[in-house]
């Protein structure tokens, strides 16, 4: 297999930055084994005051994509808050490079992992990587991949097929002998989405009156997306809705956030999944 | 920058005679061979003639043992289903757990049509045991298939044994010999090799053209079905600018397996003793049973790949058993079989060298491995 790597990932690969491991870490993540042919270490100093991850610094075993992507991780979280930071996903780490190859996203994933594990180390909760370890039974013996993972990158990274799931997670490419219980499990998933999907679909059809679009854009807001914002100490006031422009301002947590541009992008998605593909989008600024 | 080329188990480079002889085949003498015409037809001597330059570097005994193909896992392909249609009945098959894919994948599939195969371990420096190989033996056998050298490794096995072990028990006796050919001799006529695979691209031929060999008197089922070409052993049009260049090929390499016994092994050796110096290396294969082109060293604690990727910056071409560059995601099933510990095995580098390696090449490698490994060993996480 000849390498499809950007310049961006020869580049992180061959001058990587943020190398090594910082002296008394705040907060320390390790994720992957020898055993699995990649493992990543990632260490971070926080400042109290500001919540603010001040320098990371990686050690990486692995391969191009391994190396490139902690690299870019650690240049990507320097100067973001806690919050910022962990709202990046592994999509995130692979577009910063110019994209990875389909069977490397592992490394991106691996990435994301860390981060996580090191946040968490830092705020003393347990890591959700690991939590998946006790959850739910392991699915792949070769890698030690649990079920837990498996269903949480197919929701994120919305994956299709067991080589998908293989790609991201690894699961799978070993010996083989555990495919059959992934398609079982990416059925189960996709069979829930397409039952969320089509939940929603009437909703949209039966939009009739002004008043009805307005119901339910406060209802897809009160119970889609605040609760998420809420999880992150954070919230959102509904401004207005004229026509097919909905007003909103971000408060707590959410105003000011560097990933606000983020977030606000996947409300409008969300609102035009499923009340009207028509709607736009306004941010009030504070 | 120059291309340092150690990858010549992969593929070779054609050589300029070969190229040679092939060439009028393109141009001038386009003709098919089995034509009735004198401008197709004449053609056809010019098969016969690579037939037997084939057959004299292998040391069979008659050219009509050659049979062309298309390549070394068609070879693979054709002599195993072949040999099992002629020994019906008999549902057991013997290999090894380090074939190439070329065989491993047959015998998987033969498992799935029924048949029970064997496949037998290696001990840590990569050899059979032969002993096993006796007990797991019986009348139910139909077929062992045990390659000459392994193509990772470059282990050799002792083929010929074990030839005369399965004919005791009436079996057949299949080798993958694509990477042995031109770089140890080989005498089939002496032996009781029953068929044998050989490519030509790893034999400075191009890509694109194997044979098969098939003992004479030896039962044969066609593997492609067609016309009459290769006296109805293979249907299809012969490939006659490969099948010339594999002769010419074949004649080289006869000469030449006495250069690998010498100069290129010296090469392998210096290179090889080199490498090892660096702390945290090992050698995969055993050091004296082996080909002499190729060494496979193990770098601790660092990836295949990225190694690879490092060389190839510096125009170094080379090979890797890590499973990062195999397409499965667990390194390479040969290392495995031998039980090389995982921090090695995710490590480990194939330097396969050929006719047209120099000491100069060599220089090379030993110039830029040692930082490349250190420079790599600095951002792992993993050191002791
Ligand atoms: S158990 Fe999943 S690949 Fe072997």
């Amino acid at each position: 297999m000849a390498w499809d790597y950007t310049d961006l990932v020869k580049q992180h690969f061959f001058s990587p930055r943020n190398v090594g491991k910082i002296e008394a870490p705040d907060g320390a993540g390790q994720v992957g084994s020898i055993a699995c042919g990649d493992a990543l270490s990632l260490t971070i100093k926080v400042d109290g005051a500001t919540d603010r991850i001040t320098d990371a610094k990686f050690q990486t075993f692995g391969c191009g994509s391994a190396i490139a992507s902690s690299s870019m991780l650690t240049e990507m979280v320097k100067g973001k808050t806690l919050d910022e930071a962990l709202s990046i996903t592994n999509q995130d780490i692979a577009a910063a490079l110019g994209g990875l190859p389909a069977e490397k996203m592992h490394c991106s994933v691996m990435g994301r992992e860390a981060l996580e594990a090191a946040i968490n180390d830092y705020r003393g909760v347990k890591a959700k990587a690991e939590e998946e370890k006790d959850e739910g039974r392991i699915v792949c013996n070769c890698f030690g991949i649990a079920e837990g993972k498996i269903r949480r990158v197919i929701r994120e990274d919305n994956l299709r097929t067991v080589e998908d799931v293989t790609n991201y997670t690894k699961a799978g490419g070993g010996c083989g002998s555990c495919t059959a219980q992934i398609e079982e499990i990416l059925e189960d998933e996709l069979g829930k989405k397409a039952a969320e999907e089509a939940a929603v679909q009437p909703a949209r059809k039966r939009l009739r009156t002004n008043l009805e679009r307005i119901n339910l854009i406060q209802e897809v807001l009160d119970n889609e997306v605040r609760p998420i914002l809420q999880k992150d100490s954070g919230d959102l006031d509904l401004v207005d809705i004229d026509g097919h422009r909905v007003t909103i301002r971000m408060v707590g947590h959410c105003s000011g956030c560097r990933a606000a541009g983020l977030t606000t992008g996947w409300i409008e998605d969300k609102l035009r999944e499923i009340v009207d593909p028509n709607i736009s989008l306004e941010v009030l600024e504070e | 920058m120059r291309t340092v080329y150690l990858d010549n188990n992969a593929t070779t480079q054609v050589a300029p005679e070969v190229v040679e002889a092939m060439m009028p085949f393109f141009t001038e003498r386009y003709g098919n061979p089995s034509s009735m015409h004198d401008f197709g037809g004449s053609v056809g001597k010019v098969i016969e003639d690579a037939r037997e330059k084939v057959a004299a570097c292998l040391g069979a005994e008659q050219a009509s043992e050659i049979l062309f193909t298309s390549c070394g896992t068609e070879s693979d392909n054709t002599a195993i289903r072949s040999a099992l249609l002629s020994r019906k009945g008999r549902k057991r098959v013997l290999t090894t757990r380090v074939e190439h894919p070329a065989v491993l994948n047959v015998a998987r599939q033969l498992e799935r049509e029924g048949f029970d195969v064997t496949y037998l371990p290696v001990d840590r420096d990569g050899l059979l045991d032969l002993d096993l190989l006796r007990e797991k033996m019986d009348a139910e056998v139909a077929l062992v298939s045990v390659m000459a050298a392994n193509n990772e490794t470059g282990v050799i096995f002792p083929f010929e044994e074990i030839a005369r072990i399965a004919h005791e028990h009436d079996a057949l006796f299949h080798t993958d010999a694509v990477q042995a050919v031109g770089k140890i001799p080989i005498r089939l006529a002496d032996s009781d090799i029953d068929l044998l695979a050989l490519s030509g691209h790893k034999l400075n031929a191009p890509k694109g053209i194997g044979a098969l060999y098939i003992r004479r008197g030896q039962r044969f089922r066609p593997f492609l079905l067609g016309g009459h070409q290769e006296r109805g052993r293979r249907g299809g049009t012969e490939n006659v600018p490969g099948i010339a260049a594999l002769g010419k090929a074949a004649e080289i390499a006869a000469e030449h397996v006495c250069d690998e016994r010498t100069r290129v092994r010296a090469l392998r050796d210096r290179l090889e003793a080199e490498l090892l110096k660096i702390p945290g290396t090992r050698l995969n294969g055993h050091k004296e049973q082996r080909l002499p082109g190729t060494s496979n060293v193990s770098f601790k604690n660092v990836e295949g790949e990225a190694i690879l990727l490092m060389l190839n910056q510096e125009g170094i071409c080379a090979s890797s058993g890590s499973a990062c560059t195999s397409g499965t995601l667990e390194p390479s099933h040969v290392l495995r079989a031998m039980g090389v510990p995982f921090n090695f095995a995710h490590g480990s580098v194939r330097f396969s060298l050929g006719r047209y390696n120099t000491d100069a090449d060599v220089d090379r490698v030993l110039e830029v491995m040692p930082p490349l490994i250190a420079r790599l060993r600095e951002i792992s996480p993993f050191r002791d």
